[in-house]
C-alpha cells in the first residue's frame, strides 16, 4: 500500500517481519473495545433520533364515564372535534374489541364478561404544527368532550430518549479515550523501535540518511500492525454485535428492537481498523522524528 | 589547493573533565591523503568523529566543503555526510543485513536504483576479497572479514572524503597492504582519504602520505613535518 509508504528498497534496511512486542495485542484488544462502544453509541443515537422523530407526534384520548352511552356520545364528539383540528393527520378510535384483545391476559376471559366499564380510547397522529398547538387541541377537546383527558406520550418518552442519548455520548467519550490510549500504545512501540534499531538507525544517520527516511522504515511497520491487531480486534467485536442483535431479536420487544445499527454505523465500524492504521502511522512518524530531532 | 578541511582552534570537551582535545588548528588538502597517528587513548577518533559530523565540538571552528558545519542546521547534515565515507573502529555492521546489503546501504540512502547498484556492489565485494561471502551475514563473518565489508561500505560511494579509523587493526599485514593499495588508488582517483592508526608500520607504505601525530589532545605539526620519511619539501602543502 503506497499510503504506508517505503519502498521495496528501504525495506531491506530493518528486519523483515512484525515489530515484535505486545502491540498489535492491545491494539487488537482496544479496537474490539473501540468497536463495542462505536456501535453502541451509534445504535444508541439513531434510537433517539427514531425516537425523539416520533416524540409528541402521537397522544391518546381517554374518556372515562361509567355511562356506556354518555361515553361514546363524548367519543364521537371528540373524534369529531379532532379531525377537524389543524395539525391533526390521523384520528382512530381504538374499538371495543381491540380493547378487550389488549385486556384480555390480565383480566382473563372471566374478567372482562362482566360488564367492565372500560373507557374509550382515541389514537391520535399529529403534524409537527399540530405538535406545536396542542395546547389549544386540549382546550378545544374540554369543551367538546369535558370527560376527555389527554395523554402526551412524550411525557414519558422524553425522559427515555434522554437517557438514550447520554449513553450514546458516555459511548463517544469511550471512543475518544480509546483512540488516545491506541495512540499512547504506538508511541511507546515507536519508541521500544527506536531502541532496538538505535545502532542501525545511528549508522544510516551517518551515511546521510534524513529523518523522513528513517521514520518510514517504522512508520510502515507499526502502521501494519496497527491494521493487523485493529482488523483481529473488530472480527471479535462484529461477533459479539451480530450475537447481541440475534438475542435482541429474540426479545422482540419494540423498544429494544428500535435499537439497531443502521447500515451507516457498520461502514463506520469497517472503518476503524484503517483509521487505527492511519492514526498509527501518524503518531509512530512524529515519535520518530522527535525522537531523531534530539540527536546530531 | 584549496583546503576540504579546516580546523580553527577546535577543542572538544565530554562532559565537565578536561579537553580531550584542545587547539587544533590546520587545513587539510583536497586530495590528499593523510595517516593521524598517536598513542591509544590520544583522542584519534574523537578527532575523525567530528571530522564525519558525529561530533561537534565544544569551541572553534570546522569547515568543511568550505562551509562552516559547527552552525549547520541539522537538515542539512545528510548532504553533507553523504559525501563523506566512513570506517568505524568498531565496524558497525548491521548485523541482520548481508555483506551485499551492508555495502549497498549508502547506495539505498542515496536512492540509487535496485537495477544499479548490484554491479558496483559485486565489484566492491570482488576487490575486497569477499565476492563468495556475498549473502553472509556480518556476525558470520570473521573479525578481518567484516573489516574488509565495512571499508567496503565506506568507498561504495565513491566519497569525496574518505575517513577510517584504524581500517587495518584486525587483518593480517598482507590484507592490510592490500588494504592500503585500494586507499591509494581511490585517493589517485581524488579521493581525500584520512586514516587514523596507531600502526607507524603503516606509514610507511603510502610514499605520498602526510603524518599527523596527536599527543595528549595536541596535535603535533598538522602540516606534514613528521611525515614519514620526511620529505625535504615537506609542509609546503596544505598550509592555510
Ligand atoms: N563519548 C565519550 N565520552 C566521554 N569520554 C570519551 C568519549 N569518547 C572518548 N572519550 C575519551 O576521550 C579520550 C580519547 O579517546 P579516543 O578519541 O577514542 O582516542 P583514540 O581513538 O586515539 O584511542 C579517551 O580518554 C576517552 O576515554
Ligand atoms: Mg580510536
Amino acid at each position: 500500500m503506497m499510503m504506508f509508504g517505503a519502498s521495496k528498497a528501504d525495506r531491506r534496511l530493518l528486519p523483515e517481519g512484525r515489530l515484535a512486542g505486545p502491540m498489535p495485542w492491545v491494539i487488537a484488544i482496544m479496537m474490539f473495545l473501540t468497536a463495542l462502544a462505536a456501535a453502541g453509541g451509534l445504535a444508541m443515537e439513531s434510537a433517539a433520533a427514531r425516537l425523539g422523530a416520533d416524540l409528541g407526534r402521537q397522544v391518546t384520548v381517554q374518556i372515562v364515564l361509567a355511562d356506556p352511552a354518555k361515553r361514546d356520545q363524548e367519543a364521537d364528539a371528540a373524534r369529531q372535534l379532532l379531525a377537524r383540528q389543524q395539525g391533526v393527520t390521523e384520528v382512530r378510535r381504538i374499538g371495543n374489541d381491540e380493547m378487550q384483545a389488549l385486556l384480555r391476559p390480565w383480566l382473563g376471559d372471566a374478567g372482562l364478561e362482566r360488564d367492565l366499564p372500560l373507557p374509550a380510547m382515541i389514537d391520535v397522529s399529529l403534524s409537527r404544527a399540530g405538535r406545536d398547538r396542542l395546547g389549544a387541541i386540549t382546550n378545544a377537546l374540554r369543551t367538546a368532550a369535558p370527560h376527555a383527558r389527554l395523554d402526551d406520550h412524550a411525557s414519558w418518552l422524553a425522559p427515555l430518549v434522554s437517557l438514550i442519548r447520554a449513553l450514546g455520548l458516555l459511548a463517544g467519550g469511550i471512543v475518544a479515550l480509546m483512540v488516545g490510549a491506541t495512540a499512547a500504545a504506538v508511541v511507546l512501540a515507536a519508541r521500544t523501535a527506536l531502541n532496538t534499531h538505535r545502532q542501525t538507525i545511528d549508522v544510516m544517520h551517518l551515511m546521510g540518511a534524513t529523518d523522513v527516511q528513517i521514520a518510514r522504515l517504522f512508520q510502515r511497520r507499526i502502521a501494519l500492525d496497527a491494521l493487523f491487531g485493529g482488523v483481529l480486534g473488530l472480527v471479535g467485536a462484529v461477533g459479539v454485535i451480530l450475537l447481541l442483535g440475534e438475542r435482541m431479536r429474540e426479545i422482540g420487544s419494540e423498544l429494544v428492537g428500535s435499537i439497531a445499527l443502521p447500515w451507516t454505523a457498520w461502514i463506520v465500524l469497517l472503518a476503524l481498523p484503517l483509521l487505527a492504521g492511519v492514526l498509527a502511522l501518524t503518531v509512530a512518524r512524529i515519535t520518530v522524528q522527535r525522537a531523531l530531532g534530539r540527536t546530531l | 589547493m584549496a583546503g576540504i578541511v579546516q580546523f580553527e582552534n577546535v577543542g572538544l570537551r565530554y562532559g565537565t573533565g578536561a579537553e580531550t582535545l584542545s587547539d587544533l588548528s590546520f587545513s587539510l588538502a583536497q586530495g590528499g591523503f593523510y595517516f593521524l597517528t598517536g598513542p591509544s587513548g590520544a583522542g584519534k577518533t574523537s578527532l575523525l568523529k567530528m571530522l564525519y559530523l558525529a561530533q561537534r565540538p565544544s569551541r572553534g571552528s570546522i569547515r568543511l566543503f568550505g562551509e562552516d558545519v559547527v552552525q549547520l542546521r541539522r537538515t542539512r547534515l545528510p548532504g553533507f555526510r553523504r559525501r563523506i565515507g566512513m570506517v568505524f573502529q568498531d565496524f558497525r555492521l548491521i548485523p541482520h543485513l548481508s555483506a551485499f546489503d551492508n555495502i549497498a546501504l549508502p547506495l539505498r540512502i542515496a536512492g540509487v536504483d535496485e537495477r544499479d547498484l548490484v554491479t558496483p556492489v559485486r565489484e566492491m565485494l570482488a576487490w575486497v576479497g569477499l565476492a563468495d561471502r556475498a549473502s553472509a551475514r556480518p556476525p558470520t563473518l570473521s573479525g578481518g572479514e567484516q573489516q574488509r565489508v565495512a571499508i567496503a561500505r565506506a568507498v561504495i560511494g565513491r566519497p569525496e572524503m574518505l575517513v577510517a579509523d584504524e581500517p587495518t587493526g584486525n587483518v593480517d599485514p598482507e590484507m592490510a597492504a592490500r588494504l592500503l593499495h585500494l586507499f591509494d588508488a581511490l585517493n589517485t582517483l581524488g579521493t581525500t582519504i584520512i586514516v587514523a592508526t596507531h600502526d607507524i608500520h603503516l606509514l610507511s607504505r603510502v610514499a605520498s602520505a602526510n603524518v599527523m601525530r596527536l599527543d595528549r589532545g595536541q596535535l603535533q605539526d598538522p602540516t606534514g613535518a613528521l611525515r614519514y620519511p620526511p620529505r625535504p619539501d615537506f609542509g609546503q602543502e596544505a598550509r592555510p
